[in-house]
């Protein structure tokens, strides 16, 4: 649907997703749009997928996203960016946070984890950003940011303005973990390279 | 000012402004933040976990009958477990108003089946009313309610994964004022089902229907959206957002109140538009009521699995509406990419009963929960699971039918076993069984987000109380044989077992680990694998721990991540070249 804004989220479980769609959503609705968000919360916790689809504008029906209609897909893990290929728009955006877990099926030696996904992922899209999320945030302070500072590197393909952007993150992460987390926000924008 | 909410977090907001006084539950994907959300949020309202879904129900027919208003929720298989109350309350209906929420799986993305709870308003006939979002699944929280006492009848809220665990935008109320509940009244005729009463009151409930019919048609709740009438949809729920998202100019006759259906608005709206189609999630529930009016309808949708934009979109494109529809293309990478599936946590208590179960060769009848992940590769040990309590009961039924108890074992959860496992374990009892039950005591309902029950000694608001002892409950019903045995030490686990199955009586085992997220303890005692020692015979992968990987499908020696290994040391056990070893802190 024109005028609105697609966005998936997805990783793995632990990763801090939900808390980043959160925070973009928050700041959404700040700016004044319409937002909808949907989100599988089963099986994070067991090492599974996470998916989290953010969509906002004027006015969101379903709070699913179509297949090649994301304009924006932020992975916090590789196999996961490849996994979500399929709803990104050709000139869709792809920030991806350059870290590997092997899923228990790659562990156990029953299969393997895919080489060269960035090699894959430019083939088939023109925007293809690869950014190192947790060394960043270990930079500024905690591995556990690691979600802002692909947040930070997101802002920089969404026309939020940016105190919209830290006052959402304050509102939502833990009060002590506040600073950490703008600092590796800020960071994942300079070092996004977007 | 608008708040994105979940639709969860919406029928809690809505029990709050409707004035609720109690809610109950048990918790179950994906109802469980309702509970959650107004144990947290309001403490205007009685909150609490019930040790199982029929319980929960008949709390909430208690409230209603002294006058006040009951909230119950379950997932879509509670209602079956809820289901023999909700029949007759049907019956008798109510005093303060009844609204029970049934949150649907289609998908099954956590549930054993897809069943389609829109039937059940039918079967009980009750009115049933559908949410498309979460301000109506605020706004139709308060209308249950005052439909439940204008027509003396519980309601049920629909609520299904998408609109439960999605969040969108809601207008907050203000709570309205509800005398408080003036306590129980006298109604035998009413209240004591009886033949001679429940004859009555089925007359009462076949009029009431007719009166509910003549309202669903009136209902501002129903809501037709006149627009381009080459298309008239009938929908309801989550997938009227689909429709409106792939056909944005059809015309859509939306349904608030889905049982019973508005037969004249739906003749109405059929005679507007061109071609009639309905689209709806699982069971052709509206498509063959549709039919049974004479209406010429076709059905769009899903028998089978969720629906979604894409797919009603591909559906609409098959069905002729092309010009309509919008097109997809899909010239994307499709690749075989290696699955992700969950997995039990490092360290998992469970994971060693399994392991061992495997190592006997045992049958594993099973039952819901974090442990209903030993039947994925590696382990693959649990042969049987259909419904929470199952395990006890299959259990026995398999050495009644084969003469045999030393073969099976059943497995079921602490939370499950209150839930539903204690009468089959009277079964055992009573009916002179052999065998041996696993209760795995991980002091939480953990699958669901680490919820209290009976067992753990604590309410949902957070409260000491009486802690059930499962030991002791097992003794207490007959049971000879009672052992509390620690998973994370193989030999005792072996031993205890070995003896347990061999012992031609009825065995009872409890293990006693709480689960791994409950602690909260730092300071964990982590192992690696000395490369050295490690001769590559890959036993310790057949743990399925999440840690414990091979280096290459070549090189076939082990490691562990340091960064998940929780130090459970079950893995040093099973080691036989003694190469998994504890990690020395010199940081």
């Amino acid at each position: 649907m024109s005028g609105v804004t697609n966005i998936i989220l997805t990783g793995v479980g632990g990763q801090g997703i939900l808390m980043a769609s959160e925070i973009i959503s928050e700041a959404a609705v700040q700016v004044g749009y319409d937002v909808k968000k949907s989100e599988i919360h089963g099986m994070a916790q067991r090492g599974g997928s996470v998916n989290s689809h953010v969509r906002f504008g004027e006015k969101v029906y379903s709070p699913l996203v179509m297949k090649g209609d994301c304009d924006l897909l932020l992975a916090f893990e590789k196999l996961e960016a490849l996994r979500m290929a399929s709803f990104i728009k050709e000139d869709g955006a792809i920030i991806v946070n350059d870290q590997q877990v092997n899923p228990s099926t790659v562990a156990s030696g029953a299969a393997t984890y895919p080489e060269n996904i960035e090699e894959i992922l430019n083939i088939h899209f023109k925007s293809v950003t690869f950014i190192d999320a947790l060394k960043i945030a270990k930079a500024a302070g905690d591995p556990r940011a690691a979600n802002t500072a692909l947040l930070g590197a997101a802002s920089k393909l969404l026309s939020i303005p940016v105190e919209i952007w830290e006052d959402a993150i304050s509102r939502r992460v833990p009060k002590r973990a506040i600073e950490v987390n703008l600092k590796s926000f800020y960071m994942g924008q300079q070092d996004s390279g977007l | 000012m608008k708040t994105l909410l979940s639709g969860n977090e919406a029928v809690a907001r809505g029990a709050y402004e409707s004035g609720v006084s109690v809610a109950s539950a048990y918790p179950g994907t994906p109802s469980t933040e309702i509970l959650e959300t107004i144990a947290s949020n309001f403490p205007e309202i009685y909150a609490e976990w019930s040790p199982n879904e029929k319980v929960a129900f008949e709390v909430g027919v208690g409230c209603s009958f002294a006058g006040g208003r009951a909230l119950v929720a379950m997932k879509h298989v509670g209602v079956n477990v809820a289901a023999d109350p909700l029949f007759t309350l049907s019956y008798t209906g109510v005093r303060g108003g009844f609204v029970l929420v049934s949150a649907d799986d289609p998908g099954m993305h956590s549930s054993q089946n897809e069943q389609d709870n829109r039937n059940y308003a039918r079967f009980a006939k009750v009115p049933m009313l559908d949410p498309s979002d979460s301000q109506e699944a605020k706004d139709f929280v308060l209308r249950a309610f005052q439909l439940s006492e204008q027509f003396d009848v519980p309601v049920i809220l629909h609520s299904t994964t998408r609109i439960a665990h999605s969040k969108s935008l809601v207008e907050l109320g203000e709570r309205v004022e509800m005398a408080p509940p003036q306590g129980f009244i006298k109604d035998c005729q009413k209240f004591v089902m009886i033949p001679a009463h429940g004859r009555r009151r089925h007359a009462i409930v076949e009029e009431r229907l007719k009166k509910l019919r003549e309202y669903s048609d009136e209902c501002s709740l129903q809501r037709m959206e006149i627009m381009d009438e080459e298309i008239g949809i009938i929908t309801s729920g989550i997938s009227y957002q689909y429709c409106r998202e792939v056909l944005p100019q059809a015309s859509i006759l939306k349904l608030g109140i889905i049982y019973p259906l508005p037969e004249n608005l739906i003749r109405e709206f059929a005679g507007r538009v061109k071609k009639l189609y309905v689209v709806e999630e699982l069971d052709p529930f509206f498509e063959e009521q549709i039919r049974e009016m004479g209406l010429d309808v076709q059905g769009i949708g899903k028998r089978l699995g969720e629906l979604s934009p894409d797919v009603l979109a591909e559906s609409f494109r098959d069905a002729g509406a092309r010009n309509t529809a919008r097109m997809q293309e899909d010239d994307h990478p499709d690749i075989q990419l290696p699955a992700r599936p969950p997995a039990m946590c490092p360290g998992c208590p469970h994971r060693s009963v399994f392991y061992v179960l495997k190592k006997k060769k045992l049958t594993v009848t099973g039952d819901i929960g974090c442990y209903t992940l030993s039947v994925l590769p590696p382990l693959e040990t649990m042969d049987t699971c259909v419904c929470m309590g199952a395990s006890i009961g299959t259990a026995m039924g398999i050495e009644k039918a084969t003469h045999r108890s030393d073969n099976v074992v059943a497995v079921i959860g602490d939370s499950t076993f209150v839930h539903s496992g204690i009468t089959g374990l009277v079964d055992m009892v009573y009916n002179k069984s052999k065998g041996t039950v696993i209760i795995l005591d991980n002091e939480t309902t953990a699958m669901t987000g680490r919820q209290e029950h009976p067992g753990t000694g604590r309410t949902l608001m957070g409260e000491e109380t009486t802690r059930i002892k499962l030991l002791d409950l097992a003794r207490s019903l007959g049971v000879e044989y009672v052992k509390e045995v620690n998973p994370y030490n193989l030999d005792e686990l072996e031993s205890v077992l070995d003896e347990a199955i061999n012992l031609d009586k009825l065995a009872v085992l409890v293990t006693n680990q709480p689960c791994l997220l409950l602690r909260r303890s730092r300071e964990v005692q982590i192992v690696e694998v000395d490369q050295d020692l490690c001769i590559g015979c890959q036993l310790c992968l057949r743990l399925g721990c999440p840690a414990i990987s091979s280096i290459t499908p070549d090189d076939k020696k082990a490691r562990i991540d340091p960064s998940l290994c929780s130090g459970c040391m079950v893995c040093v056990q099973i080691c036989r070249s003694k190469a998994i070893l504890p990690v020395t802190n010199d940081e």
